[in-house]
């Protein structure tokens, strides 16, 4: 191109940036002041850093009540990596026998799994709720993510990465004799390899996100994530320690956001490619 | 498209696809199967038994002005989001698309809040726009703006509104940038050449030629708004002031978790299951059925 810079574009962009960081900002530097000033509608924009008092205070006593943070976030952590984990098994086990077998009601398993496509959790909050009462799953950590690991998006996709593995590499597999298990294991799973660390991202953060669905089915407070618990911290009306809630919505960021940038390079590629 | 080589049993791929089958059929077919059964009972006050009343409930809903109100603010809810958020990302994807310095930084800093929950979103936007706490919630009143989003329902449809459209951006950021990226450099040179000018060559060359990006993105945006913004509107709002923000799926879950209307709940669910169906068929129509190819 020409060397001139493209100062329109810079200026766009920044613009976009500070949009997005801003009330990050405003978070961190309000989780560094006093709470008493912040609920007098003093709330400044620089940071105090010799105050992260907040912090510690969050993490080990909670906020407003809650169950400290270092639990909810543990919470938060185990149900988005057992939700990952498990959807990534299942469904790579699913794709991989659709693709690769002929076995009676092949196409009807199919579909079944296609049509959880149509069902998110919001359309179906009363009965679903019924079905883990019936089972015993409410108020348990199985109850929170089991339901949450069958979806239909990560089967597609791994069929669709199935789908265009070359014949002559399932050919050489079979004349090294190796059964399916063993062609599953060592040549299926590694190269896909790219395509499970983008979904990993993905479903991590699908998992870590989660609202309504805690909200439903986990009344215990020892189950709550720290979404549910910021969210608890804010509807309470009286003397909220506001320096300690935004302490908590940075710790609830980071996690998330942290698998994101630092997996940037993979998520990016799979979510176009899973996507389309 | 089917693969030609396979492997030999059945035994052994039914026993691969069936976890799959027994989640998908206890947490996802049961329940739905029951919602639709719900839908066309009515329990009796005194909770002792149910009768079947077919269409029932549903007459009910749609006779119900509140439900119609809902069904159309949910819609205006929705556009607002998707028209907004896709509009930020293309405007950024378009500059991002450039080649200047600094354009992995800036892509980084536009991606990262994908990793936002849509409740925690809310929190983040209440930093901004609490009318107590809020640098610009504070700043209105002194330059004449009432603002008050817990008494005034246009403007607490306006904070809803902004917190989601905020989050969803880098999600149509990355679409739109993988979109014009995989527009070939000849196309838009040889409009250069033949002098279309910055706004004309987007307008008649890169913009025909994102509409597939742009149509999938709508469908996503859409499902988004209406589904995935319960937590950003139950943390804001919970669907006030005197339900300006509320949503179907905010209703639905106020109707059958909080006031326990079960056939009416169940009712509402079969509308939005019907929602999401025709979305999902029409992006399959249109997209050519990309995901089951």
């Amino acid at each position: 191109m020409n060397g001139r810079t493209d100062w329109t574009a810079h200026a766009v962009l920044a613009l976009g940036a500070l949009l997005f960081a801003l009330p990050v900002w405003l978070a961190f530097a309000g989780s560094t002041q006093d709470s008493a000033a912040i609920a007098r509608g003093d709330l400044s924009l620089l940071p105090n850093l010799a105050n992260l008092g907040a912090y510690p205070r969050a993490l080990i006593q909670g906020v407003m009540g809650t169950r400290p943070v270092w639990h909810m976030l543990l919470v938060s952590l185990g149900m988005a990596a057992t939700i990952a984990v498990g959807k990534i098994a299942i469904s790579i086990l699913s794709a991989y026998a659709v693709v690769f077998f002929r076995f009676p009601f092949r196409r009807t398993a199919f579909w079944i799994i296609f049509v959880t496509l149509m069902l998110p959790v919001e359309v179906r909050i009363i009965p679903t709720y019924a079905v883990m009462s019936d089972l015993g799953l409410i108020n348990s950590f199985t109850g929170l993510t089991m339901p949450l690991i069958a979806s239909a998006t990560a089967t597609l996709l791994f069929r669709q990465i199935f789908l265009a593995v070359p014949d002559e590499l399932v050919e050489a597999a079979r004349m090294d004799g190796a059964g399916p298990l063993r062609f599953l294991r060592d040549v299926l799973i590694p190269v896909s390899a790219a395509n499970i660390a983008a979904l990993f991202v993905i479903l991590f953060v699908y998992g870590w996100n989660q609202y309504l669905w805690p909200l439903l089915v986990a009344t215990d407070p020892r189950l709550d994530t720290i979404v549910i618990g910021i969210v608890r911290m804010i509807g309470v009306e009286s003397q909220t320690d506001w320096s300690a809630v935004m302490a908590t919505a940075m710790l609830a960021l980071l996690p998330p956001v942290a698998v994101v940038v630092l997996m940037q390079r993979w998520f990016v590629a799979g979510l176009a490619e899973g996507e389309k | 498209m089917e693969r030609r080589t396979l492997f030999e049993g059945w035994l052994l791929p039914v026993l691969l696809v069936l976890p799959q089958l027994a989640l998908t059929g206890v947490f996802f077919l049961w329940p739905a199967a029951a919602a639709i059964r719900s839908s066309a009972m009515l329990e009796d006050p005194f909770g002792l038994g149910t009768q079947f009343v077919a269409l029932q409930n549903f007459e009910a809903l749609f006779a119900d002005p509140l439900y119609v109100q809902t069904i159309l603010r949910t819609v205006v809810f929705c556009a607002a989001v998707s028209a907004l958020s896709m509009s930020v990302a293309l405007g950024l994807a378009v500059f991002a698309d450039r080649d200047i310095r600094g354009r992995v930084i800036y892509r980084t800093l536009v991606i990262w809040p994908y990793a936002v929950a849509p409740a925690l979103a809310a929190v983040l936007w209440l930093f901004l726009l609490d009318p107590h706490i809020g640098l610009i919630g504070r700043a209105l009143p002194r330059i004449g703006i009432a603002w008050d989003p817990r008494i005034n329902g246009g403007q607490a449809f306006l904070m809803v509104v902004l917190a989601s459209a905020w989050k969803q951006v880098s999600y149509n950021f990355i679409f739109f940038l993988a979109g014009l990226q995989s527009v070939p450099r000849s196309v838009t040179e040889a409009a250069r050449l033949d002098g279309a000018r910055g706004w004309r060559r987007f307008r008649t060359i890169t913009f025909p030629l994102l509409a597939p990006t742009t149509f999938f993105l709508l469908i996503v945006n859409l499902v988004y708004a209406a589904f995935d913004t319960f937590g950003t509107i139950q943390a804001l709002t919970q669907g006030g002031p005197a339900k300006a923000t509320e949503t179907l799926v905010v209703k639905v879950y106020r109707d059958g978790v909080v006031n326990v209307d079960l056939g009416s709940s169940a009712a509402q669910s079969v509308v939005l299951m019907a929602g999401v169906i025709l979305l999902t068929a029409l992006q399959f129509r249109f997209l050519g059925r990309r995901n089951t190819a």
